[in-house]
């Protein structure tokens, strides 16, 4: 490749292009001005947008990379800029989010003097970032982007963060890319062992009473197809974790619902039942497993992941199968019989019906006054087909949304799972959004997480991202509420808000929106909000003190789920 | 139950390396009895010695976690008498001590230490071993009054007749190559 000499700036820019990058987040200032002026110039490959706050672009980012697998990529400036995206790098390390993160950094000469909007960012990102790295050379530019796209986007992907001093953003040099493949000291998945499948499917072909745990290895390993033709094959039920939603059709014949705290009744208490648990790209984490020491003791696990890390963390494998869900399964579909398992499928849908009855029925056709969550986010999946895209906060409706959104395509729900974010939605569907701009999506937020973020209104109002955004308003901290409900006495401390006009702060953005008190209003709300074309805030003021059923109270059994207070 | 574990990293020869492999064990609240870096026998890989005491499922999960680090190539973990270790101490002791009686030279002959400067105020004692050893010498000395102690992180090498890590490097290379 011919070399041209450039700035450290456009090589940035560049070696960006060479990366496939078209969707930049991010928010300039005095430490990253030289690559934004350099970005100026690209305004034909690359799209730059400018959101409120460094929070918002980099849940902007995670949303993008979310539905489109391609790593997200945000910019920032040094000191506060940087020390904004600290919430979003947790949150993309505990969720395995691939993003490529670049903050600007004082001159070098400077480091260390607390200069003007210096922060050792390279210090204070070390435990939220998979690998960092302080480039304060131009020439170093190059190799340094080749080097964290392969690392976000490897293995089990993660965010990465280059913090590029302001003399290495002017200095010259002469630019040449290479992507990199291959790093001595990283490997990013082993190669499934053989040995390791056949003794899997050894247990699996002799199972009585099998359940797959979906997670979302699952979704990042593009193994979506891989699963389905797992489970059709040998006939078994599968589950899924909170990250797992939407890796199978939600009406798939064997999908048997949500694990966890508050996933569905069958799964949790099949659980402690199974014979052999499966588990797909996923960490067995606590909200999941409830009482680890009264967690699945009856079953063989075998636990398929990329992450060496994971085996044994937490759920001891009998059978640990190292890899890429991808070709994990691949290789386990060619080890295991054709079998189904109707009995054990049916002891699942009999718990759903115990459920409908006890907690589903009241939570989507509710005979009482006030509006339930449950209602309004059925709706909202039935007049899409279950097609979009859900992008959902922290909380009540969180929960809710998982259980009653239908998913018919994967990467299809975008949330913050691990680190559990509030004020994630509504910048994260404006990432979803522009990396499926084709798509319905759906922004659900509580009144509290809603205006966590809720300056990136401006952000939506300024590009017009076609975001359909719902506000579940109970003018409380919902989930902190029920917790005070059940577990202190309702000793509602500081959870009740005085919440502002949100129509009115639509309009004073230049959004369409509307407010729904009461359920006559709720259909024809809905259909007018996908209806209009452009951004929309329906605000919806739903029962203010509801809870979120089933659930394993923390300490319990995922066998001991309750189905009412 | 919690015992004495040697924790042996491989890793590039990087800034910041060393404060991502300590916030491994900040984050579990894990104190780091002793931490040692030095290269290797392999040019270019550098290698932490570090010593803890934990349980042995906790001493494999933070090894786990050690592994995930790019820039590090392996972790393993010993216990004390799988490996052949040293650390050194250095005592000083006030002068006259020596010239009052000869305790001092016949603490220092016994244990096997050795006087590495002497000056008008002062002797510096120098010893190598086990951290028992070296302790015992201390409260020896100290009865006549060490002024100043300074003991070293603990080294260690396995008793294999090679550097573990290049095997590993190998079947590394090998694997690097098979996945895509």
């Amino acid at each position: 490749m011919a070399t041209k000499r450039v700035s450290g700036s456009q090589a940035v820019i560049l070696s960006l292009l060479e990366e496939g990058v078209d969707t930049i987040f991010g928010y300039p200032g005095g430490a990253i001005m030289p690559i934004y002026d350099a970005l100026y110039d690209f305004d034909q490959q690359v799209t730059h947008y400018l959101t409120r706050h460094e929070q918002g672009a980099i849940h902007a980012a995670e949303g993008y990379a979310n539905v489109t697998g391609k790593a997200g990529v945000c910019f920032a400036t040094s000191g506060p800029g940087a020390t904004n995206l600290i919430t979003g790098l947790a949150d993309a390390q505990i969720d395995s989010i691939p993003l490529v993160c670049i903050t600007g950094q004082v001159a070098s000469p400077l480091l260390g003097t607390d200069a003007f909007q210096e922060s050792d960012v390279i210090s204070i990102t070390l435990p939220v970032t998979k690998w960092n790295y302080q480039v304060t050379s131009a020439e170093e530019i190059p190799e340094a982007i080749a080097k964290a796209f392969h690392i976000a986007t490897s293995g089990r992907p993660g965010p990465v963060l280059l913090d590029i001093s302001k003399d290495a953003q002017f200095g010259l040099f002469d630019f040449e890319y290479k992507k990199c493949t291959k790093i001595r000291s990283y490997l990013p998945e082993y190669p499934v062992d053989p040995f390791q499948v056949k003794a899997a499917a050894d247990i699996i072909n002799e199972a009585k009473k099998p359940l797959i745990l979906i997670g979302h290895g699952v979704i990042l390993g593009h193994a979506e197809e891989e699963l389905k033709e797992f489970i059709e094959k040998t006939g078994i039920p599968a589950a899924w974790t909170l990250l797992g939603l939407s890796a199978l059709p939600s009406d798939h014949r064997l999908n048997v619902g949500m694990l966890g705290m508050h996933g569905n009744y069958g799964p949790n208490i099949k659980t402690n039942e199974a014979d052999v648990i499966i588990a797909v790209g996923m960490r067995f984490d606590d909200r999941v497993t409830g009482k680890v020491a009264a967690y699945a003791r009856q079953a063989k696990v075998i636990h398929l992941e990329i992450d060496p890390a994971e085996i044994n963390k937490i759920i001891k494998a009998d059978v640990p199968v190292l890899g890429s869900a991808k070709k994990s399964l691949r290789m386990l579909i060619g080890n295991v019989n054709q079998n189904s398992h109707d009995a054990w499928l049916q002891e699942f849908r009999d718990c759903d019906k115990i459920e409908y009855e006890k907690v589903i029925s009241h939570d989507i056709h509710p005979n009482k006054v006030g509006l339930t969550m449950g209602e309004v986010i059925r709706i909202a999946s039935e007049k899409t087909n279950n097609e979009a895209v859900l992008v959902t906060d922290v909380g009540q409706h969180q929960m809710i949304a998982s259980r009653y959104f239908k998913f018919s395509r994967t990467r299809s729900n975008v949330t913050s799972g691990g680190l559990g974010t509030m004020g994630y939605a509504l910048p994260a569907s404006m990432g979803a959004k522009i990396g499926q701009p084709d798509r319905v999506v759906f922004a659900v937020a509580g009144d509290g997480g809603f205006q966590m973020t809720i300056q990136e209104l401006g952000t939506i109002a300024q590009y017009g991202l076609d975001i359909k955004i719902i506000v579940l308003n109970n003018n409380f901290l919902g989930m902190v509420r029920q917790w005070q409900q059940l577990f202190f006495e309702k000793r509602y401390s500081f959870t009740e808000m005085k919440n502002p006009d949100f129509v009115g702060i639509a309009k004073a953005y230049g959004l369409a929106s509307q407010k729904v008190t009461s359920r006559d209003q709720l259909e024809d709300a809905v259909q007018a909000m996908l209806d209009h074309k452009g951004p929309f805030v329906l605000e919806v003021v739903v029962e203010k003190e509801d809870n979120v059923f089933p659930m394993v109270p923390t300490g319990a059994s995922v066998s001991d789920i309750l189905l009412e207070p | 139950m919690k015992q004495e574990y040697i924790i042996t990293v491989f890793s590039e020869d990087h800034i910041g390396l060393l404060s991502r492999i300590t916030i491994i064990f900040t984050r579990r609240k894990i104190n780091i009895d002793s931490l040692t870096v030095s290269a290797s026998a392999i040019p270019g890989i550098f290698k932490f010695t570090i010593v803890i005491k934990e349980t042995l499922d906790r001493v494999q999960k933070v090894v786990g976690q050690l592994e995930k680090v790019v820039d590090v190539m392996k972790a393993y973990f010993n216990t004390n008498e799988e490996m052949i270790c040293q650390e050194i101490a250095l005592y000083k002791v006030p002068i006259e001590e020596l010239f009052e009686s000869d305790k001092v030279e016949q603490i220092v002959r016994k244990s096997g230490a050795r006087i590495l400067e002497i000056t008008r105020e002062y002797v510096v004692i120098e010893k190598t071993g086990h951290t028992n050893e070296t302790q015992q010498l201390f409260d020896e000395l100290n009865e006549f009054g060490v002024t100043q102690f300074n003991r070293s992180g603990r080294v260690a090498i396995t008793r294999s007749s090679i550097e573990k890590l290049s095997e590993f490097l190998k079947e590394r290379d090998a694997l690097l190559e098979q996945v895509d």
